[in-house]
């Protein structure tokens, strides 16, 4: 069947296929051309080749259940989407979490941002053709995800911000490794600068390509670095404030022409900013209820003596649940015993914390918030991204909306190639930073 | 107290046309039947409530109760930073309404992926076709009575 | 020739043209979803994808010799994939990096391709949701073995799909 280019085209100009599958690497999504010569005159954009069923699988998993859908959404960085989530939820159900837990949050958040604009640049500029900027961006993304992976025990996909707090506390090794993060992600930074802010051949590929005006932008939807780029000032951080960021200290880059190399330097500047935010949360961060937690009792030993009697000393868990000892608990997850999993100590060793356990995880009981519906959004890598979440209640969503930034940058492609080469098309598609997980859920 | 003005502003200007106003945890929602949404919405995108930004566009399906569909947007205002919830009943027998493309740019493809996974008609939507399903894809999958592992595949597997 | 003498000679020829083979795998990453970003970082400085001799992506499917399909295939790009591989020249392998590739993964719906396998023949399975780039290195030496070791047909004709 005919597509809308293929009715509309002109009998003499070229149709060409930028297929599904295709260098770029942004994943899969097809853009069809009307070419005369290289000048573009028509496009059509189509999407839907990552479509997963989020929200439709999303009503039938419990509110627990669902929080490695939601990493995988935005998958360059996870944990802005499981943080969105988390407090959409919390919103609903009114639960408090605790400071540090809030800080923890703050500063792996800000660590995603970071990887999700390094990924960003990194293929933008090795469609530009500047291979060695990607290599460096990797190896600065390696050492962020280093230290996301001492804390939460995955690079990538990790369901590491729950509802109600975090699942586990700091590793205990997490301050040099983030120094390292740090200091290597200045570098990368310093090094990127100097390479492509004044390269003729990137300045001739991105100024004052695909311009995009203020007005234009707000109709279109557009939030995150491409609405900041155009001069338009708003950032959920800094509007609706969540999650300690009003006691932080930065700012917010806007570009001036809307242009893709100032979507590209809006990107460079925020993560500057993300990294002071880094910081001032390391050392304003409040200290552990628990500093180290060594020794106790072997769990087979704790086990067999809790048949007889009550186990009240502390008990040394396996290394795989590092971090959410009992004794850690008040700083990481909320008080709150309806939303949150017991600690491991008490579900082995006692009976209430054994039903309490089988209560949250069983069908038909766990999180339960009560019927109405809530709209929450944070500031995601892209923009605004929202969680729009409709309960019955009962254990399961009734409906989850997800509000995905890119689909509103995206649907202002088609007016920004038109009358352009075919090659300025690399750089703009690369500057907005598509991300299909999140544009078709 | 500034949302609650809001409410009474939102009450006095359109007074007849809104079926109900509520506010919820913060968050201001207003009820209005089909009829009024194009006219509502070209209201509320200019002074005084400079609603310059439509933010999402979606549906859910209440199986069982009647009308079932509800049709759910969320506008935002970038001058003064406000966020509204606008909701309008639909029945299934007259699944349509009117389109916003005329009023912001997004709306085309935010209806686009309405009519995809709802069936839900936009009467003045330039270009309804599906989004992220495939042309072929029979019915409607977000839709409660769609079974989630309902298989249809346009190339044939192999074994 | 006949007897031992012309086996000597094909077996030593196998060995050799398996080893020109697995030590110059020119690959096709047909990235889609998140495992892809592993990917990316198996092939970059950290975890070098090049000292195997696959290092050099050739986004052609007409110049790749290998395939890896990354993440998740749904039903509306499973035509796609197809007509890639079909468009790839023998001899040619498939990797399936990632849960989704290899089954499915975590999602189980009308929308999602349970598996690559049910549309083109698969050599290597790697899981993993997303799998560590150690995997995919040991997926390629994993390849390479079997590049090596099975029986290069002189006539060119390879599995049936």
């Amino acid at each position: 069947m005919l597509t809308r280019i293929q009715k509309e085209a002109r009998p003499d100009s070229l149709l060409l296929n930028m297929g599904p599958s295709h260098p770029a690497m942004h994943g899969t999504i097809r853009i069809m051309l009307e070419l005369d010569g290289e000048r573009v005159l028509n496009s059509e954009v189509e999407i839907g080749y990552l479509h997963r069923g989020f929200e439709k699988i999303c009503e039938n998993r419990t509110y627990f259940n669902l929080l490695p859908y939601t990493d995988r959404l935005n998958y360059v960085s996870p944990l802005i989407n499981n943080l969105g989530y988390a407090m959409t939820m919390e919103k609903m159900l009114g639960i408090d979490v605790p400071e540090r837990a809030q800080f923890i949050r703050v500063i792996l958040s800000e660590l995603s941002r970071i990887s999700d604009h390094l990924t960003c640049l990194a293929a933008m500029a090795m469609e530009c053709g500047a291979f060695t900027v990607f290599l460096y961006t990797i190896k600065a993304r390696e050492y962020c995800w280093d230290v996301i992976e001492y804390t939460t025990g995955a690079r990538m996909t990790t369901s590491f911000i729950r509802i109600g707090g975090v699942r586990a506390d700091l590793h205990p090794a997490y301050e040099e490794s983030l120094k390292v993060a740090i200091d290597e992600t200045r570098k990368v930074l310093k090094d990127i600068h100097g390479l492509l802010d004044k390269n003729k051949i990137f300045l001739m590929r991105t100024r004052d390509i695909a311009v995009m005006s203020q007005e234009e932008a707000i109709a279109y939807g557009w939030t995150g670095p491409a609405l900041r780029s155009t001069g338009v000032f708003y950032d959920v951080r800094k509007a609706q404030p969540y999650s300690m960021y009003d006691r932080f200290d930065f700012e917010v880059p806007l570009g001036e022409r809307g242009d893709n190399f100032d979507r590209y330097l809006v990107r460079m500047k925020e993560m500057e900013q993300s990294l002071r935010i880094i910081e001032q949360a390391a050392r304003k961060i409040p200290p552990s209820s628990a500093p180290v937690v060594t020794g106790g009792m072997e769990p087979a030993q704790a086990i067999h003596d809790s048949r007889s009697k009550r186990v009240l000393g502390p008990i040394r868990l396996s290394p795989n649940l590092e971090g959410s000892e009992k004794a850690v608990y008040p700083g990481i997850l909320s008080l709150d015993s309806r939303s949150v999993i017991p600690p491991k100590e008490e579900t082995y060793t006692s009976m209430e914390g054994l039903i309490s356990h089988f209560k949250f995880f069983m069908k038909e009981a766990g999180i339960r918030p009560p019927k109405g519906e809530v709209y929450f959004s944070v500031e995601g890598g892209n923009g605004e991204l929202g969680y729009y979440i409709v309960s019955d209640g009962s254990d399961r969503p009734y409906r989850l909306h997800l509000r995905a930034p890119c689909l509103h940058i995206l649907a202002a492609l088609e007016y920004l190639i038109r009358g352009r080469y075919v090659a300025d098309i690399i750089p703009t598609f690369g500057s907005m930073n598509i991300i299909c997980g999140e544009l078709e859920r | 107290m500034e949302e609650k003005t809001f409410i009474e502003q939102l009450k006095e200007r359109f007074g007849g046309k809104v079926k109900d106003a509520l506010e919820i945890s913060g968050e201001t929602i207003l009820i209005i039947e089909k009829e009024y949404l194009l006219s509502l919405m070209t209201a509320l995108r200019d002074q005084p409530f400079e609603f310059n930004m439509l933010l999402d566009v979606t549906c859910v399906d209440y199986l069982g109760q009647e009308p079932r569909f509800e049709m759910v947007y969320h506008l935002f205002s970038l001058p003064r930073t406000r966020r509204l919830r606008i909701k309008v009943r639909l029945s299934p027998e007259d699944l349509t309404v009117e389109s916003l493309t005329s009023l912001w740019k997004n709306a085309n493809w935010l209806e686009r992926e309405v009519y995809d996974m709802f069936g839900v008609q936009f009467s003045g939507h330039p270009d309804l076709r599906r989004l992220l399903t495939y042309e072929e894809f029979e019915g409607y999958p977000l839709r409660k009575e769609y079974p989630l592992r309902k298989r249809q595949p346009i190339i044939p597997m192999r074994k | 020739m006949t007897g031992m003498a012309a086996n000597f000679i094909s077996t030593k020829f196998n060995y050799m043209l398996g080893w020109g083979r697995k030590y110059s795998l020119f690959q096709y990453p047909f990235i889609t979803a998140c495992c892809g970003m592993e990917y990316m970082a198996a092939a970059c400085a950290h975890f070098d994808l090049d000292r195997f001799g696959a290092g050099w992506t050739r986004f052609s499917p007409r110049q790749a010799d290998m395939i890896l399909v990354t993440g998740t295939i749904t039903q509306k790009e499973a035509p796609v994939l197809r007509t890639v591989y079909e468009q790839m020249c023998e001899p040619k392998w498939v990797i399936a990096i990632g849960a989704c590739a290899v089954s499915g993964g975590i999602y189980d719906n009308y929308a999602v391709v349970q598996g690559i396998d049910k549309i083109i023949p698969v050599d290597v399975y790697i899981p993993g949701c997303p799998p560590r780039p150690e995997m995919i290195l040991d997926a390629l030496l994993k390849l390479q073995q079997k590049v090596q070791t099975e029986g290069h047909d002189w006539r060119w004709k390879k599995r049936r799909s």
